[in-house]
């Protein structure tokens, strides 16, 4: 079982390999991937030496350009598809290892995946469709159904349970998949790019429909998503990949202020920083010799929303943890930065050694 | 020479230039193998064949079974004893749903003895009174469709019972109903199979096509030797019949979800047995659907055809009316077959498309009400029909059971409409016959008659390189050779007369009525309800109206055919200009198109290659149509068919025979497919 300190998920040089040559290849150099001849084979390489891992009750969201292998990493970690070489491991356990039966077992218990095509059957009713997990573990009809219509209000569906999906907007269909993800209570929640095929409103609103149910379930998530701001708005960690590599692997605010790659750089070019970055992120350390305003800020503040207030002060402003205490100082110089300022260097130069956070890509 | 190899179109002329001279250049006394070939070892296939399945059937591996009745030990063969047992598992299924319909001991008398059931008076199953029947008919409708679905079923029942057509209805109905079920399950099981192996598939594909190509009366011929005549006979070769589009559109339906559905029922924790039938199948139920409604109506369009070989029922009354040209009987019987088709088929659906209640918690009596109310109906009819019988002893039981002889009938009145078309329309309609059947169709015959064969094969494989290259021009070439080889050239090109005839006819037809009505929604609507009514009547009953009104002649062949056929061309062009996406038309409107250049330049090129797929089924259904035809009479390789199955010997024949007619539907189903697939692919609908 898992104890405290270990990943729920652990991937260690996770490769997968497409293409009819990819066996005889991999054969040949004894099982050792070396991407260079078996690019010359033909083989696509969807996953090229991911390591990382996730704890418990953490968001990572995998992001990048269509083709880049999202999707691939994470059927790789559900093992709908085989992974070619590298280990998976689920609260410990050998996911790649298992057989059929512990499979089954660990999908019915412990994982839940919701599709961007949202993959509803299309005839069965929204209440059958929730149920389908249930009733494949064995489950009665009639508690299936009790539990599935708890789904249904908690996704906030309530009236819909008889209708079919077509009959249901894009938002609609969503929940619909995202309860029937999470109709078995998984520990582990798979979201392959949920919300992509809803329109910009509709998928405003599901952002903060999801935020809220994770705020309710703590669940471990991966999720993927080929748009920037989502991840920022919702990622604890994100994962850039760039054809099957993993780019960088670190908290939003790091990805923004230190760049890992120019590939990096010029994905978050477009970003506000100051609608994503903390406080935290910018502040300079207390030195308790300085005048200090009277007022001041949460660590965890966004600075879009106390800009205005800091540089209204004449002086420095103290950044404050939960308890009060003062953990650093906001200067004004380092929000116009932030506002206005053009390149990363130049701001990363500026930003003072309080993130602990390394580069691990 | 650029422009020559530039331009289909002058290659084809040239083509046919060719072919033209060839004929001219072949001269039909000289007896040549250029002009028909001569006899060969291939005209030794059927006997070849026939003795084959003979040595199978009689001695190949040869077993003891021990005969309880009569004790003693006997030789037989395995395929003897495996045919033997299928034979009676189908005959009992068919006599226990008939006895439960119509009354009877055979049931009974499988368990027992003869003598036991004469011995016992009471050792019978009693019929269902009619009354009981309607009711259920009523019940099961209003449970699994409402309002509408009941008066349709019910009403059909009370129509059947009225019209004294009880006993022939019953019997083919436990026929149906035995063959239905058994056809949807062994599709669905075969159908699984190929989708779950690779292998399997492509061993099953190539036998559909033949199967789906071979005429219905091709399956009558090795039936019988394999099981003989009689009911259980005419189920199984409905069964061989009606099975091949079920797995079709199994695999059809089960490829076609897509990847994420399939992949979530796999998160979803669900094992291959679960994911198969909580996931696929439920996913691919259009598909199947189709293919159950399909099922249904082979089975009744067979239902008919396997009276040939000694079903009972609405189809061999059928016959026999059509046989005496009693007009008004046949149309009387063709409304009953008509009629159960639709309600099977309604029912069917409706039974697909019910929807559980989970949180209703009913009392017990409203959880069953449905069957409760059977119960207390059947028991009301039973005793209304037996006091009717004990107050008025020797009158007929109209409650029970109306025979043929009470019941009411339209016959004299159709008749007299017969006689009166006949009296009147004589003259001009002989006249027609005579001119249709003078100056068009028997030039046009002697036409295809004075085709050598080796001519024809050069333009068959001229056509095939044209439209799929070297590949296509070796698969058509074969079909054709095959044909050319057996000694019926002759005869395959009268069948290719009468097809091409009404395949051009047909097609000019739906096509035009597909136009007009595509440009209307409601009439788009209206014309694909009258196509999906006109698909439900089983093909013979489009024999009876032509022969009502033109007699019996090739011409009444062709008009029969005609009208089939035409329902696949307008259907398939309505469906393809109506799929013509939207945008491109509204792009066609903006670029100031009128509504004609709109339909000339845009929508008709777009719909081509689906109007082309209608036009394949044109041709298949002529075909089909044409054989069928044999029965009214006609000179084609239908007629051989027909011969071969009351020939002693007649199965190697009959089967080359079909192979014959299922090559020339395939020919031209694969040129159509290689085309419309290399059309679609080009204007990027594919
Ligand atoms: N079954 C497969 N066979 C061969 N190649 C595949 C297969 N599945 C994916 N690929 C390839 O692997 C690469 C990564 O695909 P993947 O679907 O993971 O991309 P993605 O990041 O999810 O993109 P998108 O944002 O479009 O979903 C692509 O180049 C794709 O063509
Ligand atoms: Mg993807």
């Amino acid at each position: 079982m898992s104890t405290p300190s270990q990943p729920v998920i652990k991937c260690e040089s996770v490769y997968k390999i497409f293409g009819e040559h990819a066996d005889k290849v991999l054969k040949k150099s004894d099982g050792k991937v070396d991407t260079a001849s078996l690019l010359e084979a033909g083989c696509i390489i969807g996953v090229n030496n991911a390591s990382f891992d996730v704890n418990k009750g953490e968001m990572l969201v995998i992001m990048g350009l269509s083709g880049s292998g999202k999707s691939t990493l994470l059927r790789c970690i559900s093992r709908l598809i085989e992974t070619t070489a590298g280990n998976i491991f689920i609260d410990g356990e050998d996911l790649l290892g298992m057989n059929e039966k512990q499979l089954i077992d660990i999908r019915r218990n412990k994982m839940g995946m919701v599709f961007q095509s949202f993959a509803l059957l299309p005839h069965k009713t929204v209440l059958e469709n929730i149920a389908l997990p249930l009733q494949v573990k064995g489950i009665s009809t009639k508690d299936s159904m009790a539990r599935a219509m708890d789904m249904v209000n908690l996704v906030e569906l309530t009236g819909y349970e008889n209708t079919f999906p077509r009959q249901l907007s894009g938002g609609q269909q969503q929940r619909v998949g995202i309860a029937r993800s999470l109709a078995v209570e998984p520990e582990i929640w798979f979201l392959d790019e949920p919300f992509s095929a809803l329109d910009p409103l509709i998928r405003k609103e599901m952002q903060d429909e999801f935020m809220r149910l994770q705020n309710v379930l703590h669940k471990t998530i991966l999720f993927v998503t080929h748009d920037f701001d989502e991840a920022i708005r919702l990622a604890d960690r994100i994962a850039i990949m760039k054809d099957g590599v993993i780019e960088q692997i670190d908290t939003p605010a790091n990805i923004i202020l230190n760049p890992a790659t120019e590939y990096i750089a010029k994905f978050t070019r477009g970003v506000r920083r100051e609608r994503v970055l903390s406080c935290q992120s910018i502040m300079e350390k207390h030195d308790a010799s300085i005048d200090l305003s009277d007022i001041t800020v949460a660590k965890d503040a966004v600075i879009d929303t106390i800009a205005e207030h800091v540089l209204s002060e004449q002086k420095p402003v103290a950044v404050v943890d939960e308890q009060g205490e003062i953990v650093g100082v906001l200067n004004k110089a380092s929000i116009i930065q932030i506002m206005f300022g053009k390149t990363h260097q130049h701001l990363a130069n500026n930003i003072p050694a309080n993130n602990t956070a390394e580069n691990q890509a | 020479m650029q422009y020559f190899t530039n331009h289909k179109w002058v290659q084809f002329i040239a083509l046919v230039a060719i072919f033209f001279v060839l004929v001219m250049a072949i001269d039909p006394t000289s007896g040549s193998n250029l002009w028909r070939l001569q006899e060969n070892i291939f005209w030794h296939l059927p006997n070849i064949l026939n003795d084959g399945l003979k040595y199978l059937i009689n001695d190949f591996w040869v077993v003891n079974v021990y005969d309880i009745e009569l004790d003693l030990t006997e030789k037989s063969t395995i395929i003897k004893e495996f045919t033997h047992s299928i034979s009676g598992a189908v005959l009992f299924c068919i006599n226990l749903i008939r006895e439960l319909l119509l009354g009877g001991v055979k049931t009974v008398v499988t368990f027992t003895s003869w003598d036991f059931v004469s011995d016992n008076e009471w050792a019978r199953i009693p019929a269902l009174p009619w009354t009981a029947v309607a009711s259920g008919a009523f019940l099961l409708g209003h449970y699994l469709g409402g309002r509408k679905l009941s008066m349709l079923a019910g009403t059909s029942i009370i129509y059947i019972a009225v019209f004294g057509q009880w006993t022939p209805a019953m019997q083919t109905l436990s026929f149906v109903l035995v063959a239905v079920p058994l056809s949807v399950f062994i599709g669905l099981v075969m159908g699984i199979f190929a989708y779950k192996s690779k292998v399997f598939e492509s061993i099953l594909t190539p036998l559909l096509n033949v199967a789906q190509s071979m005429p219905h009366f091709s399956y009558l011929i090795p039936v019988v030797v394999f099981f003989g005549i009689g009911d259980h006979a005419g189920a199984i070769s409905t069964v061989i019949f009606a099975t091949p589009p079920m797995i079709r559109l199994t695999i059809l339906g089960l490829k076609k979800v897509s990847p994420e559905v399939l992949e979530a029922g796999l998160m979803s924790g669900c094992n291959p047995r679960q994911l198969m039938f909580k996931v696929l199948i439920p996913t691919a139920r259009h598909d199947i659907l189709i293919g159950v409604n399909q099922v249904i109506m082979q089975c009744l369009a067979m239902a008919v055809i396997a009276s040939f070989i000694g079903a009972k029922g609405l189809g061999y009354n059928l016959l026999v009316s059509l046989n005496m040209l009693n007009i008004g009987a046949a149309l009387e019987l063709g409304v009953s077959i008509v009629l159960i088709a639709i309600v099977l088929d309604k029912l069917s659906l409706a039974w697909a498309n019910k929807q559980t209640n989970y949180f209703a918690n009913l009392p017990f009596h409203l959880h069953y009400k449905y069957s409760l109310a059977f119960i207390g109906i059947l028991i009301a009819t039973s005793v209304l029909a037996y006091s009717a019988s004990v107050f008025f002893p020797d009158k007929p039981n109209y409650l029970y059971i109306i025979s043929k002889a009470q019941g009411l009938t339209t016959q004299s009145f159709w008749d007299t409409i017969v006689d009166w078309i006949i009296t009147n329309t004589y003259q001009s309609v002989q006249s027609f016959n005579f001119f249709m059947t003078a100056s068009i169709l028997m030039p046009i015959k002697a036409a295809y008659l004075s085709m050598p064969v080796a001519a024809t094969l050069f333009l068959v494989a001229g056509i095939g390189y044209l439209v799929g290259g070297l590949r296509s021009a070796i698969v058509v070439t074969m079909f054709i050779g095959f044909i050319a080889l057996t000694p019926w050239w002759d005869r395959a090109l009268i069948t290719a007369y009468m097809v091409t005839f009404s395949v051009v006819t047909s097609v000019i037809i739906g096509c035009s009525v597909g136009v007009l009505c595509s440009r209307n929604p409601r009439a788009t609507k209206v014309i694909l309800l009258v196509c999906d009514t006109f698909q439900t009547f089983p093909s013979f009953v489009y024999l009876i109206p032509v022969i009502m009104l033109f007699g019996v002649s090739d011409l009444s062949v062709l008009i029969a055919v005609i009208v089939y056929a035409t329902i696949p061309a307008t259907r398939y062009t309505v469906e393809g200009l109506r799929n013509v996406p939207q945008p491109l038309q509204e792009a066609a409107s903006m670029s100031g198109l009128n509504q004609i250049q709109r339909l000339l330049h845009v929508e008709l090129p777009l719909a081509f290659p689906h109007i082309m797929l209608g036009i394949n089924q044109t041709v298949i259904f002529s075909l089909f149509m044409v054989i069928i035809g044999a029965f009214i009479g006609t000179d084609d390789l239908g007629q051989l068919i027909m011969q071969s199955l009351s020939k002693a010997n007649g199965m190697g024949q009959g089967i080359l025979l079909g192979l014959c007619v299922a090559f020339i539907g395939l020919a031209v189903d694969h040129l159509i497919h290689t085309w419309s697939n290399q059309r679609k692919k080009a204007l990027g609908i594919a």
